[in-house]
């Protein structure tokens, strides 16, 4: 579809949001701002298609570049195609997860089809149940394991660690791919500049028997990260700033697409933090630039070729914002929404009875550095515990390896089986009445820890590890130990 | 398609947790155990209250956090005909068309429960009887249509073989 596009004074109109599975569409007689930018389709539908920094780029040349989103979908569907496009595209690789999976499988059976389209191409993970705290749950990975055998797909056993991170390590997620799982964390898979998104389970096993969906190609959302941390910040506090900035429905469908100077100074582990959470603003994916770390995590773990991609100079973008880190605090949010987000020094003193540190968002090698880094020389609080629980076993075995371990066990910390666990709120870590937990993992709704009368409050490993040993929520530079 | 209920009227960020809690779920398979705790963390009772052809209202990001598809399963399972609300999370709308559990986006303000809501899928209405008025609805693509009315994506797939999107 073709549009004439231009920027508005006023506009009253009957109005049409861009995308019909997000905002009202029809919604008649809506006054628009100066700033505002419509599309007028060649059936005459009038659109809002964002504000003026958009238009500016628009002017700028008759050929509209494309963001990394559409590129991957492009791609992926043999057409050129833009932001809000319907298409249906190969997708490379298909995760379920133990709690979406079995459903998934039992749907795939109910289509009759003799194969999968590749059983090179999808893989289950025994995660959120492992290991099995009931007979259901135990009954679930049975299940499991016979539809593996059968097909010939790939498992991650039981205590291997979470679907997300093995995906990650053993090199299934590659530059420029567009992956799907049955796991609404599967936007974490865009630190390697892939396009990771959430599936149903219906859906995955029609992924399953296909190897294509469906897609709406998503508008794009901008942010460059610039400038060096204070002590005490990392990369988590950056997403909960996103988080207080966008809300929890912000980037509601959107790709968030996510650079900067301060990120190509990140880590993977770091950058996955940030893309793991983006789910939780809405957003549909989130991506990063490849770039040499990338490049150099993915040696000797790709599995496949690949072919990376990059956003055009003039990528249209629906909104773009820089934050420089320097401005940043350690954030938390408050129970009961990841968007709740405040600076620590707004809380300090709020008592805490756990700490979680790990899990899909923090629980990488070097997010066991960082807390170390606030442990090493102190104790725990006397009536705070502790949880570690590694991303996966091969992170389980570098804390070994590396002594960090023995700190944390020496230090009275219970270490969890690698897996989704407390996080997911099935087992290993479930809170008591009135407790209060201060986890490094991306969702503190009501009941998640498994007690709707517990209080989760959610931060990065620094601060986590500052909990632990004051009892209380307290900024991580404020120990006395050097967290920079 | 037309679809009559009483609204049974939620506000924002409604998350998959609150609609099933993951505790639950690892206790049984069982969706005749599990059905029976949909919202109970945030609405003690819905489910013993639910009569068949309910429709949920919500406000916006309805369906957010978890993708698990049990959600949509379960409100579908225990008689609910319809869920109308100002935005949805991707996730849930997806399994909703996906399960055909009709989703319809519409601006849900001043719906208060008990209201007997009429939506007309076709034309894209949502009446509201009790109160008198009528309100656009946001409308589903052409692809998402067929899904729905072939009762969700296995049963499009399983009779259709492939999608069929272009020109849609």
């Amino acid at each position: 579809m073709r549009f004439l596009e231009f920027s508005v004074g006023w506009y009253l109109g009957c109005l049409h949001s861009l995308d019909p599975a997000v905002g009202y569409q029809n919604r008649p007689w809506v006054m628009m701002r100066g700033q505002d930018v419509v599309r007028v389709s060649d059936s005459g539908e009038v659109i809002l298609a964002g504000t003026r920094s958009v238009n500016s780029q628009l002017k700028r040349g008759v050929r509209m570049g494309k963001t990394i989103a559409e590129k991957i979908l492009s791609r992926k569907a043999n057409e050129d195609v833009k932001a809000y496009d319907l298409v249906v595209a190969e997708v490379d690789m298909v995760m379920g997860t133990d709690t979406n999976g079995p459903t998934a499988m039992e749907y795939f059976r109910k289509l009759g089809k003799e194969q999968v389209f590749d059983p090179k191409r999808i893989a289950f993970a025994l995660d959120h149940l492992y290991p099995c705290p009931t007979a259901a749950a135990a009954n679930i990975h049975h299940v499991m394991r016979e539809f593996v055998s059968e097909y010939g797909v790939i498992l991650f056993e039981g205590g291997e660690g979470i679907g997300h991170q093995l995906m990650v390590e053993m090199g299934y997620v590659l530059p420029g791919e567009l992956i799907v799982a049955t796991d609404s964390h599967t936007t974490t898979y865009g630190a390697f500049n892939s396009f990771g998104t959430g599936f149903g389970s219906a859906e995955a096993a029609v992924v399953m028997a296909t190897g294509k969906s469906w897609f709406r190609v998503p508008g794009t959302v901008r942010v460059d990260f610039t400038g060096e941390f204070a002590p005490g910040v990392v990369s988590k506090d950056m997403v909960l700033y996103l988080l207080g900035r966008f809300g929890t429905r912000g980037l509601l469908y959107k790709a968030l697409e996510i650079g900067g100077d301060a990120v190509a100074r990140l880590s993977m582990a770091e950058r996955m933090t940030i893309t793991n959470m983006a789910v939780e603003m809405g957003a549909k994916t989130a991506v990063m630039d490849c770039d040499q770390i990338t490049l150099q995590y993915l040696e000797e773990r790709a599995k496949r070729d690949f072919t990376p991609v990059e956003a055009d100079d003039d990528a249209v973008y629906e909104e773009r914002i820089t934050v420089d880190v320097s401005d940043l605090e350690p954030m938390v949010a408050l129970p009961h929404s990841p968007s709740n987000v405040v600076p620590v020094s707004e809380v300090c003193g709020t008592r805490v009875d756990q700490v979680l540190i790990g899990y899909c968002t923090n629980g990488r090698y070097e997010d066991f550095v960082a807390a170390a880094k606030v442990l090493n020389g102190n104790k725990l609080a006397r009536r705070t515990r502790l949880i570690i629980c590694p991303a996966s076993r091969a992170v389980y075995q570098k804390l070994v390896q590396s002594g960090l371990m023995e700190l944390f066990l020496s230090l009275g910390a219970a270490i969890a089986s690698p897996g989704c666990g407390a996080c997911a709120g099935y087992h290993t870590g479930i809170l008591a009445d009135g407790e209060v937990c201060l986890a490094t993992t991306n969702r503190n709704f009501k009941g998640r820890i498994g007690n709707p009368k517990a209080d989760i409050y959610l931060g990065s490993p620094l601060t986590a590890a500052a909990a632990a040993v004051a009892g209380e929520i307290i900024a991580p530079d404020q120990l006395g130990v050097n967290v920079a | 398609m037309i679809l009559k209920g009483r609204a049974r009227v939620f506000g924002d960020d409604v998350n998959t947790d609150y609609i099933i809690a993951a505790r639950h779920r690892s206790q049984t398979t069982d969706l005749k155990d599990l059905v029976q705790h949909i919202m109970e963390d945030i609405r003690p009772g819905f489910y013993e209250s639910v009569r068949p052809g309910d429709i949920i209202t919500g406000g916006h990001n309805f369906g957010c956090g978890s993708s698990r598809e049990h959600a949509p399963y379960l409100l579908k399972e225990a008689g609910i005909g319809c869920i109308v609300a100002a935005s949805f999370a991707r996730i849930f709308y997806r399994n909703c068309i996906n399960l055909g559990l009709p989703a319809v986006i519409c601006d849900t303000a001043e719906i208060a429960e008990g209201d007997q809501l009429k939506v007309d899928l076709d034309e894209g209405v949502l009446y509201n009887l009790t109160q008198g008025w009528e309100r656009k609805t946001g409308r589903l693509p052409q692809i998402m249509q067929k899904i729905l009315r072939e009762g969700g994506v296995l049963n499009y797939i399983s009779r259709h073989g492939d999608f069929e999107v272009k020109g849609s």
